[in-house]
């Protein structure tokens, strides 16, 4: 496709003074495209190794279990928790709510609070599950 | 008098009036994939265990099963039109914005296709005697 020059282009991010709200937009984009990847592939593979029969799950539990199964599963539950609370914050704006700079940036920070405190309850009960 | 085809003509010049409806299905989809995953996790959690026969005998129910196609459904309907607009985005050389649009259009179908299968081997298969 021929791009039309006389279309305006809007200035790109080095102008742009950083801020909480540039962090969890991208980060929107990389845990988004993160879970459609990796996520995606886990359940996948989790659903075929369940319809496979016991051995072919044997082998993804036991993965999953090693550290770096740990870390990947830890790595996408904060993942889907980032993106559900900042896909929540774009359901107000959405709506024409939340741009005043001091409420979007409030918002914007308890969105990085709120996936991290998330993953740690998830992981917390996960493990108490386990070991109490 | 041009050579130029219609198709040629409008390219470039902006909306094809698919973005509405795109921008629609996308927050549509989130909240499905949302509810449906919050009823994943709790189910997942209210297991007595993660093992083979326990995940497979929840998986054998009309309440599990159903639940888990709409699931596979709704996410990979969302992560194919989220991927899009990154891909969109990010990628601008012609040649290779098509093929990335034609990759990610077949991993959704296959992905989804494998998903959808599993489960309906395990909801449809021999109950464990």
């Amino acid at each position: 496709m021929d791009s039309n020059p006389s279309r305006p282009l809007s200035p790109h991010l080095s102008i742009w003074r950083w801020g909480p709200h540039m962090l969890v937009s991208i980060l929107h984009r990389v845990t988004g495209s993160g879970l459609a990847t990796v996520g995606a592939a886990v359940l996948v593979w989790w659903l075929l190794a369940a319809a496979s029969g016991q051995e072919a799950y044997q082998t993804f539990t036991t993965q999953a279990g090693r550290w770096y199964g740990i870390v990947v599963l830890v790595g996408l539950s904060w993942a889907f928790f980032q993106h559900t609370l900042s896909g929540l914050r774009h359901f107000v704006m959405d709506i024409g709510a939340g741009f005043e700079l001091s409420r979007n940036k409030f918002w914007a920070n308890m969105t990085l609070v709120g996936s991290v405190l998330l993953t740690a309850l998830l992981w917390a009960w996960i493990w108490w599950g386990a070991h109490g | 008098m041009t050579m130029e085809t219609p198709l040629a003509r409008v390219r470039g010049l902006g909306s094809a009036r698919e973005g509405a409806h795109h921008w629609w299905v996308e927050r549509l989809t989130s909240v499905s994939t949302l509810l449906l995953f919050i009823w994943l996790f709790v189910s997942l959690l209210r297991l007595p265990g993660l093992d083979y026969r326990t995940v497979t005998e929840w998986l054998q129910s009309p309440l599990a099963a159903v639940p888990m196609l709409l699931l596979i459904l709704s996410t990979f309907w969302h992560l194919k039109l989220g991927m899009q607009v990154v891909i969109e985005d990010y990628v601008h050389e012609e040649g290779s914005k098509f093929l990335s649009i034609l990759l990610l259009n077949f991993a959704t179908v296959i992905g989804a296709a494998f998903a959808l299968f599993a489960v309906l081997k395990i909801a449809l298969g021999v109950p464990h005697g």
